[in-house]
């Protein structure tokens, strides 16, 4: 069991109660919702005449189902009309602070928090979507919920729940020119595998961790649930600190040097006992794409697509049914595979310094003809600053089309999506079967600067051949 | 499927019914039901549209879409069922089809605490075992009578025991499943923790 960690203190720290069952009752220091996994949750409180026990511990924003290409109301979407605004009148009803479309502030629930300095070290955060586990990135043990437990938070502020097993991945080394974050997670969850992480904190750490911004640390524990892990994080240091200072949400003043003091007094030390550990080097990591239909099922740029024997028994199976949906020959080369669509985006990759990485990429470039390329900020905030920096310039001249803050065609419930069997490289974080609206649209997981050299061939690119030029 | 929806309620003891085997690995929740039906503000809708593209692919021979599999409400499933997203949708979907439990390999982790969380027990069993499952269902009908207490199924032909986490057990056989009332009993607890925490203060 582990003892000292990050996690264990955080846990320990926010403990209620032992519930008669044998679970942990935990207080949720931070709770974000957003219009899809929320009304349901509203609607039970409603049924059971409850209230919302602390308003001022849940903030909102919309995010999955905004259109991307005009946001003026209503939605030309019923459906999406009805789940915003069915999230405006909850908030206010509940006196729940809602960073509403034009506020400034409203973006993906995972890029806006840490960015107003919501975020921060040794919190507790629960939210109705699987990727929570980003705001690990600043120390925090986040993880995502469901309806239910929505609801459970709303009217309690605490959650039943089971405490994790703690597993350390070490990154030795550092990432090569080229290679991001995006890569680096890609490359551990085909390591580890898909499911590794089922019951367990990841804690991700080691030079390679620490060499990270805090804007690729949040992609590094944004897809800790892609490898089974409902939670993952990154114990905090100076640039956790200089990244939340002088933030809207920020400590101030006298609060801050307080708070430096116990958001220090929480890393993991070299007293702290882990479940299991697990080393790899980084500096052996390539761009890094996946070419099946799940997270797992990766490779590096110059690799080909595994054959069935290369393969554990229990990938097998999985390996059979991704050649025939994806339509690709064991052994084939994933390098060169033509694309119709080119995606940057998501709670993954939708932050300024992704938007940098790939512009750097496109400047002066453009956009093969058959493809059809779009970036969708992750936030009004990040969309501002692009603006500022001339990046919606460098990439509307390249071809890509510039849109509006939201999840877009990271899951496609808005209308961006796929057509038909198209191919698309994107920056998201689910290449499951039907993710990006098409039943049978295929994805192709990169980093955003490998979205933007497949923009500009047409076809799946090494990346590095355009930052060497 | 069944014509009215009943949700679960109180303490969940036993299930009895007919089981549908569904073979695969990491079947992900945007395959249990895609993100398009999540344009919804309530879960009434969702049993119908469980597996949709997946059914609609198979042109009537998904499992889903069998007449030998009507009223089925056992689901018995392999590896790493319920990965990815965490809409509670997707246990929802399956609820209002039918499935009252699930057996299977593993299990993602937001989906098994979704399924407990509206009702639905999980059950694991070794792949070995499940595959005997899915291969005896594929020629027969197979109906179990699981009970809780005991962790154990019954049928005409098989017995075994049934893997549960112990705490989840409990929860069922109580009717904590159900949290939001056990939550609030320590109701004094959580206000002394909301004053407590450090950073509630300095973020004041």
């Amino acid at each position: 069991m582990s003892q000292d960690t990050l996690f264990d203190k955080v846990w320990d720290l926010h403990k209620v109660s032992s519930l008669p069952g044998g679970t942990d009752q935990i207080f949720i220091g931070l709770h974000l919702i957003h219009e899809v996994t929320s009304p349901q949750a509203f609607g039970a409180l409603k049924d059971k005449n409850l209230k919302v026990k602390f308003p001022s511990r849940t903030i909102a924003t919309v995010d999955h189902i905004v259109p991307t290409d005009t946001q003026s109301r209503p939605f030309k979407d019923n459906l999406a009309e009805q789940m915003i605004s069915t999230l405006e009148k909850n908030c206010l009803q509940h006196k729940i602070k809602f960073f509403n479309i034009g506020s400034g502030n409203q973006g993906i629930v995972h890029v806006v928090a840490p960015e107003l300095g919501l975020t921060q070290p040794g919190m507790t955060i629960a939210c109705g979507d699987s990727h929570t586990s980003t705001h690990g990135a600043f120390g925090s043990i986040a993880f995502g919920i469901g309806t239910s437990q929505v609801r459970d938070v709303l009217a309690s502020q605490t959650l039943a729940m089971n405490k994790l097993k703690v597993r350390q991945i070490w990154c030795e080394n550092k990432l090569s020119n080229g290679v991001y974050a995006k890569d680096l997670i890609l490359h551990i969850i085909n390591k580890l595998g898909v499911k590794a992480g089922v019951g367990f904190a990841y804690e991700f750490a080691g030079p390679a961790i620490n060499a990270l911004s805090m804007e690729e640390r949040m992609t590094i524990c944004n897809m800790s649930i892609e490898g089974g892990a409902r939670c993952g994080y990154i114990n905090p240091d100076e640039k956790t600190f200089n990244y939340i200072k002088n933030k809207l949400y920020a400590p101030k003043n006298e609060h801050w040097e307080k708070a430096l003091l116990w958001w220090k007094s929480l890393k993991s030390n070299e007293n702290s006992i882990y479940d299991d550990v697990i080393k790899l080097d980084a500096s052996k990591v390539e761009p890094t794409i996946t070419w099946g239909i799940t997270p797992g099922q990766s490779l590096g740029i110059n690799q080909q697509i595994p054959l069935l024997n290369e393969l554990s028994p229990n990938d097998q199976f999985i390996a059979e049914e991704a050649y025939e949906y994806m339509g690709f020959k064991p052994g084939q080369s994933i390098k060169n595979t033509s694309v119709d669509v080119c995606f940057i985006g998501s709670c993954t990759n939708g932050r300024i310094s992704d938007l940098r990485v790939a512009a750097k990429v496109l400047k002066d470039k453009k956009v093969s003809e058959k493809v059809k390329a779009f970036v969708v900020p992750g936030s009004e905030t990040v969309a501002n600053e692009a603006k500022k920096e001339g990046l919606d310039k460098i990439f509307k001249d390249s071809g890509f089309q510039w849109r509006e803050p939201g999840c877009s065609m990271c899951l496609a419930m808005n209308s961006d999506k796929l057509i038909g069997n198209q191919v698309s490289a994107s920056s998201s974080n689910r290449n499951f079967k039907g993710r990006q609206g098409s039943p049978s649209g295929r994805t192709l997981l990169m980093s955003p600067a490998m979205v933007a050299a497949a923009a500009i061939n047409g076809k799946v690119s090494d990346v590095r051949e355009f930052l060497i030029k | 499927m069944k014509s009215k929806f009943t949700p679960p309620m109180g303490q969940i003891n036993q299930i009895i019914g007919k089981c549908i085997s569904l073979i695969g690995n990491d079947i992900d929740t945007d395959r249990i039901i895609p993100a398009r039906f999540l344009k919804c503000v309530n879960f009434d809708s969702l049993g119908k549209s469980v597996f949709e593209d997946d059914r609609e692919t198979l042109k009537g021979k998904h499992p889903f879409d069998l007449d030998k599999n009507n009223n089925a409400s056992i689901l018995i499933v392999n590896s790493n069922f319920g990965c990815g997203s965490s809409r509670e949708h997707a246990p929802q979907a399956l609820m209002r089809w039918g499935i009252k439990a699930i057996i299977g390999e593993s299990f993602a982790e937001i989906f098994y605490s979704n399924c407990l969380a509206i009702g639905i027990p999980c059950f694991t069993l070794p792949k070995k075992s499940i595959q005997n499952i899915q291969k005896y269902n594929e020629n027969k009908s197979l109906f179990l009578e699981i009970d809780l207490k005991k962790s154990l199924a019954k049928s005409k032909d098989l017995n075994f025991d049934l893997d549960i986490k112990e705490s989840s057990r409990k929860m069922f056989l109580s009717g904590e499943w159900d949290a939001t009332s056990t939550l609030l009993e320590n109701e004094n607890l959580i206000e002394n923790k909301f004053y407590s925490l450090p950073y509630l203060k300095f973020n004041s």
